[in-house]
């Protein structure tokens, strides 16, 4: 009992700065997030009045949530099963003793480098119509290439963010996976070789099941930076084409420049929780999914 | 490795050719994986016109680093770096010293409710950036903080990831360490600094060079909190070599991108084994 009174000034002392700086940089404004939630202001931004508990629902029916809601569970949707499946495979592939190997690894991890808006604008720079590396050597197979351009067209837009992104998130998801494959029991592998696993049996029965909680990891990084896509919208594409904002997702919404809300604090504040909130469901649904089939470790 | 076993038994030629149809399947994916790098790279390295022309832009001829040379100029790039660099490098050398004080409190003190602040710092991971930077922006207006490097750093000076991560490490050294210690008059600071510190010098490297490169990398904030050209960091900086509807000039957007990643990738490839580290501490156990 009285070491742990004793123990009291110096835990006050060390916890400051980070208690401090947590409350104020992100307690507090999630709370305060959550107040302003309420408010409805005019066209100026300065009168406001509460709106209530409703003004949640009402920003949630609205079409423009609706709208950027769909934009960004489909970007989801792009993004997250193609760059797990590709992180596998070449963790799998790259996964093997032969010389030269750490070259390829190295190679695959490259683009843990890159920011988002380094690729962004790598990719910016690749698709433009007119001048871009593609539109020249793929238009034969891709017209939209040329023509509007791949990130001026409505219909393709979205998927040139999406390659983007996956393309960002490659050298990460790699990483991760050889990391868990390099953790996997090499007598594993040799039992089930002895019981007469082929090669196929082996991935399935063997691979993929102690990869579980290093694929559930990725699943959840990657879900949470889909669902955040800020960045590449911005320099991609600015949430257009217009008229249909096909690229417009939820964080683009509450924060690009010239977003409809853009200067509305209350409808901004809303949204942000609500995005908040759908984020949470899809984490619990996918801990709560997947968690059961999860191994770790022995 | 599930493929070791495949090649042990297979014989002669057949091993052969299997060997050579996966190096042949590396070395594609490895090309289609460097593609936007090296056409960027090589698009920076050649003149405005040469840059245009394609195929012959993807061609190592003809190089050249006007290019690079005039992105410096005319976006600033100087600037941008080294604001990002001052920037990044406070961050993450406050976000080591809050991680290690706050870690050092949750490992080694047996202060009353340390296991409910504990999960209430666990708790704000949950709260992503996306939710909190829409008041951030007025905090930081009601401090003055917007165009100031105050505004660029002190939001992200301390880590629920990099507390979680040190306390995990201070946890593996034996507490009759610390009890002996004390037994000998040696202070918390004392402590800390010559024992516990030492001990976890990997997982710092690692703590370091995530926050470094995540505060490097970072977008939203600072497109936030910064709109004059004096604080921009080079992530936000670069865009403006983006000049809309003069394609002629798209090919500075390649020098600037140039610039911006490279000292990254070096660094990268430096520490290669601390960024492993780092991005999988949260992925192999559970």
């Amino acid at each position: 009992m009285t070491r742990r009174w004793r123990d009291l000034p110096p835990a006050v002392a060390m916890l400051g700065a980070s208690v401090l700086l947590l409350g104020v940089w992100t307690v507090y404004p999630l709370v305060r997030a959550i107040q302003n939630g309420h408010l409805r202001c005019d066209a100026t931004g300065r009168r406001c009045r509460d709106a209530g508990w409703g003004q949640f629902s009402d920003v949630f029916m609205s079409n423009d949530f609706q709208h950027a809601l769909g934009v960004t569970v489909k970007l989801v949707l792009l993004t997250v099963p193609a760059g797990l499946v590709l992180g596998v495979g070449l963790a799998v592939l790259a996964d093997k003793h032969l010389r030269g190997i750490g070259v390829f690894r190295t190679i695959f991890s490259s683009t843990v480098a890159t920011s988002v808006a380094v690729a962004s604008l790598v990719w910016f720079v690749l698709l433009q119509p007119e001048i871009g590396v593609f539109s020249d050597l793929l238009s034969g197979w891709i017209p939209a290439l040329k023509n509007p351009g791949l990130l001026r067209d409505p219909d393709t837009a979205l998927p040139a963010v999406a390659l983007s992104s996956i393309w960002a998130s490659l050298g990460f998801t790699f990483i991760v996976i050889t990391a868990g494959l390099q953790s996997v029991p090499k007598d594993l592998y040799e039992s089930a070789y002895v019981d007469g696993a082929g090669g196929v049996r082996r991935f399935t029965n063997v691979t993929l099941p102690m990869l579980a909680p290093s694929m559930l990891f990725v699943t959840v990084v990657l879900t949470t930076r889909a669902l955040q896509t800020y960045g590449e919208v911005a320099l991609l594409t600015a949430g257009g084409p217009e008229p249909d904002k096909s690229t417009t997702t939820i964080p683009f919404l509450i924060y690009g420049r010239n977003s409809i809300i853009h200067n509305d604090l209350g409808l901004k504040s809303a949204a942000a929780v609500l995005l908040f909130l759908i984020s949470l469901v899809f984490a619990v649904v996918q801990f709560r999914g997947l968690d059961k089939r999860v191994h770790y470790g022995r | 490795m599930a493929a070791d076993v495949t090649t042990q038994a297979s014989f002669g030629t057949t091993r052969g050719w299997r060997k050579a149809g996966r190096y042949a399947l590396l070395t594609v994916i490895a090309a289609i994986v460097l593609f936007p790098i090296y056409a960027v790279l090589l698009q920076s390295l050649k003149s405005g016109k040469d840059s245009l022309d394609h195929p012959r832009s993807l061609l190592p001829v003809d190089l050249t680093l006007d290019t690079i040379r005039s992105a410096w100029t005319s976006g600033d790039l100087g600037r941008l770096m080294l604001n990002s660099l001052f920037v990044s490098g406070a961050v993450t050398l406050g976000v080591i010293v809050t991680s290690v004080l706050a870690a050092y409190a949750f490992a080694f003190l047996r202060f009353p409710g340390r296991d409910g602040v504990f999960v209430l710092f666990l708790a704000t991971m949950l709260v992503p950036a996306e939710v909190t930077v829409v008041i951030n922006q007025r905090t930081a207006d009601s401090f003055g903080w917007i165009n100031s490097y105050l505004g660029l750093i002190v939001p992200s000076l301390a880590s629920t990831f990099g507390v979680f991560l040190v306390r995990q490490v201070f946890l593996q050294i034996p507490g009759e360490l610390r009890e002996a210690a004390a037994l000998d008059g040696v202070g918390h600071m004392r402590f800390l600094w010559e024992v516990a510190t030492p001990l976890s010098r990997p997982t710092l490297g690692a703590l370091g060079l995530f926050t470094f490169l995540g505060s490097w990398n970072a977008y939203l904030w600072p497109s936030q909190v910064v709109t004059d050209e004096a604080h921009r960091t080079i992530q936000i900086g670069l865009e403006r070599l983006k000049t809309p509807g003069d394609i002629s000039k798209v090919n500075l957007v390649t020098g600037g991108l140039v610039v911006a990643a490279l000292p990254i990738f070096v660094m990268l490839v430096a520490f290669q084994r601390q960024l492993v580290r780092g991005l999988t501490a949260g992925a192999v156990k559970g």
